[in-house]
């Protein structure tokens, strides 16, 4: 008994002693601004940055000299916090972008081409024939978009399009990167005209496939008087496209547009994030506690 | 007489409803009124329209040209006039181009066409292959690869040892190559033995899946004579005729990931190609026609039909009588690897092996709400590539696609094994095909819509 707790004692003495040694020995020198930093981004791991999560990123802009910026859904407030920590200056304010649909393919503006069946998920069904829908190049409405989505703010409504949650939208973009259609674009939270059709067809091939198609008649161009509108021309054809640095949401367009397909949106109130919206505590109070995107 | 029946590790014994259809005779389809031929039959750059609205054209007369190595030229299947051009769905979830001609009902042959020629077996190799190319001869089993390309010295000196014609059909439904084989098996023997002298390859294996004895015993008999020519029985089993298995259980040979026949130094075709091969050899004969098994429960005579290209599945339903019930399922191919079709206004192409076209009674649709997994671990059996499906869309699920790629989703065959002995109707191939889409695609986002790019 008396043997046994000795030997027990001795061990552990000399694993201790080891693993003291070892400590020391084989420290890997880490700068204390990457925990730092990483205390202040979100810890969405969304990977809009383009590193591998929050972690990722404050390590590469310790140390391998990454914009201070560069979180998207942190914006200037991170910015802010992380350039006093890096001892830099801050970038100048930008304002907040939020994802953009360009389709207005609903069920009563455009009609099925074939049924699906399978996985929801838009990337399946665009391979045949560019999805279920008549139209070719709008939107399929299987909600890959919300899947993807790290801050749950983006969701198929009941026409089958997807209805953009603008106090939640941070403009990560990752659901315009992984729509097959690349139908949305993440837009500044102050321009209100939007094009909401990407059908690539002309005159009555694209006026046959639905309601509100763009035909690329190039009214719009001619009318705008800031030249901000263009017809985008690509190997399937042409749709009109708006230079959101150049348009000044005078709403010309959206009179002139014989097909309804430019939109004037009332404007969005781009203070009104999902944590200044009044909510109830969920949860036990540790979860409660903390915000819902992890920013405030 | 017992024959050593060979195989592959994995797959699974699915129902093959090749009752219908494979003891009947293959009939003369009627040629339509008008054909529509696809200007892109086969993989690779699609053929340019040689024909201008109005022009007369003849039966077999060249009216698409190849344009670079891998593609091959296209035929007029009937004789008649160019009457314009069309864009129609294809199966593979594309449109086409297609040359519209009328048919005069004249079947005018091009001259110089359809001539015997006197001494084939004096042809050299170069002759040989410039015909094939010339008859727009592609594999004829749903693949539609240019097959000259595939007899064209490879870049890394290799030669092929074993030319195997693939007579395993082990799609559900499709019973066209077994009628060939029993219709016209001299002329797959001619074909063989023409490509083997194509690839200067000393041996050429004939194989043939158990469920079709009757073919097998009869070329058994015609090539019993010739030593450089073996058939072999393969064991019922899906899939049995998928290229990387089929080589597999002829020579014990492993086609390594990512990797073609030639690297194992095989060559496989198809036993339809092997007969179109010797018709381009002997006659000239370019590839305007092919055979279609319609079957289903849709239609009233289910059949072997020797189609003319271009020829709208709907004029082919249209002959073959009223369809039964309301359709709801038109697909292209066989069951498990064919394409779903939303329309019967597409063209007969020459790698349509079948045209399956159901009703809403059809037992071989339903399919019921996906479940969790049980984790049987059945379709780990029967991944014939020895994957983990489960795994693969576990992961696929959570979007883990790094974790696809490490379990080597790009191997995976598409088979659907899968999915048909899954016991909790987990789609498992949808998934396995999404995730391809994330590790194959350059950004990593996944497809693109086909239309824009
Ligand atoms: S025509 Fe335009 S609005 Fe209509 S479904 Fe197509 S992309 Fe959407
Ligand atoms: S916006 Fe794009 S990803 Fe979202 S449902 Fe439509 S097609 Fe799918
Ligand atoms: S809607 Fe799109 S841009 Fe907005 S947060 Fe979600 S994924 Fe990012
Ligand atoms: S066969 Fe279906 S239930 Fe069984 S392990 Fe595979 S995925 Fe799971």
């Amino acid at each position: 008994m008396i043997q046994a707790i000795v030997i027990l004692a001795v061990m552990g003495g000399i694993f201790g002693a080891v693993l003291a040694v070892a400590s020391k020995k084989l420290a890997v020198e880490t700068d204390p601004r990457v925990d730092e930093v990483l205390s202040v981004l979100p810890g969405a791991n969304c990977g809009a940055c383009g590193f591998p999560g929050c972690a990722g990123l404050a390590n590469a802009i310790v140390n391998e000299g990454a914009p201070i910026n560069a979180c998207v859904p942190g914006k200037e407030k991170v910015a802010k916090e992380i350039a006093a920590i890096m001892g830099l200056n801050a970038a100048p304010e930008t304002v907040r972008k939020v994802a953009q649909l360009h389709c207005n393919g609903t069920f009563d503006n455009t009609k099925p081409l074939y049924e699906y069946k399978g996985v929801m998920d838009c990337h399946l069904a665009v391979t045949q024939f560019g999805g279920p829908s008549y139209c070719y190049y709008g939107c399929i409405g299987l909600g890959s978009c919300e899947q993807v989505c790290p801050f749950d703010a983006i969701h198929i409504g009941e026409n089958r399009l997807p209805v953009v949650d603008t106090s939640a939208c941070v403009g990560c973009g990752i659901c315009a990167n992984q729509c097959p259609q690349k139908i949305l674009q993440i837009v500044p939270i102050n321009k209100q005209v939007h094009v909401r059709c990407n059908n690539r067809d002309k005159g009555k091939k694209a006026m046959d496939t639905c309601k509100v198609s763009c035909i690329s008649c190039g009214i719009c161009v001619k009318n705008c008087p800031e030249g901000a509108i263009t017809l985008l021309e690509s190997k399937a054809g042409s749709v009109a496209v708006i230079d959101y640095d150049k348009c000044t949401s005078c709403g010309i367009c959206v009179a002139k547009c014989p097909r309804k397909s430019i939109h004037l949106d009332p404007p969005i109130d781009p203070e009104l994030t999902i944590c200044e919206q009044p909510k109830e505590p969920e949860g036990c109070a540790a979860c409660a506690a903390k915000s819902v995107c992890g920013l405030h | 007489m017992n024959y050593e029946k060979r195989t592959f590790s994995g797959g699974t014994h699915i129902q093959d409803f090749k009752e219908f259809t494979n003891s009947l005779e293959t009939q003369e389809a009627k040629a339509p009124a008008k054909v529509y031929i696809p200007m892109s039959m086969h993989i690779g750059a699609p053929s340019k329209p040689l024909v201008a609205v109005g022009d007369l054209v003849k039966m077999g007369q060249k009216i698409g040209e190849s344009q670079g190595f891998v593609s091959v030229p296209a035929h007029a299947s009937v004789s008649g006039k160019v009457i314009g051009f069309k864009q129609l769905p294809v199966p593979n979830g594309r449109m086409a181009d297609c040359v519209v001609i009328e048919n005069d009902f004249k079947d005018e042959w091009l001259e110089g066409l359809i001539q015997p020629e006197q001494n084939p077996q004096a042809l050299d190799a170069k002759e040989i292959g410039a015909r094939v190319l010339e008859a727009g001869i592609v594999g004829m089993g749903g693949a539609t690869f240019p097959s000259h390309v595939k007899y064209a010295p490879s870049k890394e000196g290799k030669k092929a040892d074993h030319i195997i014609l693939n007579g395993i059909e082990c799609e559900p439904f499709l019973t066209a190559d077994h009628r060939i084989m029993l219709e016209r098996p001299e002329r797959i023997i001619a074909g063989l033995k023409y490509m083997m002298k194509l690839a200067d390859c000393p041996k050429g294996v004939i194989a043939i899946e158990e469920n079709k004895m009757d073919a097998f015993e009869l070329m058994i008999r015609l090539t019993e004579q010739d030593s450089t020519i073996e058939t072999i029985v393969c064991k019922e089993k899906y899939p049995q005729g998928s290229e990387k298995q089929l080589i597999n259980a002829v020579t014990g040979r492993e086609v390594p990931p990512g990797g073609l026949p030639m690297d194992v130094n095989v060559i496989v075709n198809n036993v339809g190609t092997a007969a179109a091969v010797a018709d381009a050899v002997e006659f000239r004969r370019p590839l305007i026609d092919r055979i279609v098994t319609l079957n289903g429960n849709g239609i009233v005579r289910p059949m072997n039909y020797r189609v003319r290209i271009g020829t709208l599945y709907k004029d082919l339903i249209e002959e073959n009588g009223e369809v039964i019930g309301d359709i709801v399922k038109v697909i292209s191919g066989g069951p498990m690897m064919g394409f779903a079709v939303y329309t019967m206004e597409i063209p007969v192409m020459k790698g349509t092996s079948g045209i399956l076209v159901f009703n809403e009674e059809s037992q071989v649709l339903k399919r019921e709400e996906e479940g969790p997994c049980v984790r049987c671990a059945r379709c780990v059996d029967a991944c014939p590539m020895g994957l983990e499906p489960t795994t693969i869309v576990k992961a696929a699920k959570r979007r883990d696609w790094a974790k696809t790629k490490a379990c080597d989703v790009t191997s995976c065959i598409e088979c659907g094994s899968c999915a048909y002995v899954c016991p909790s109707m987990i789609p498992l191939v949808h998934y396995i095909r999404l995730a391809k889409q994330y590790v194959t695609s350059k950004d990593g986002n996944g497809a693109v819509n086909p239309f824009l790019v």
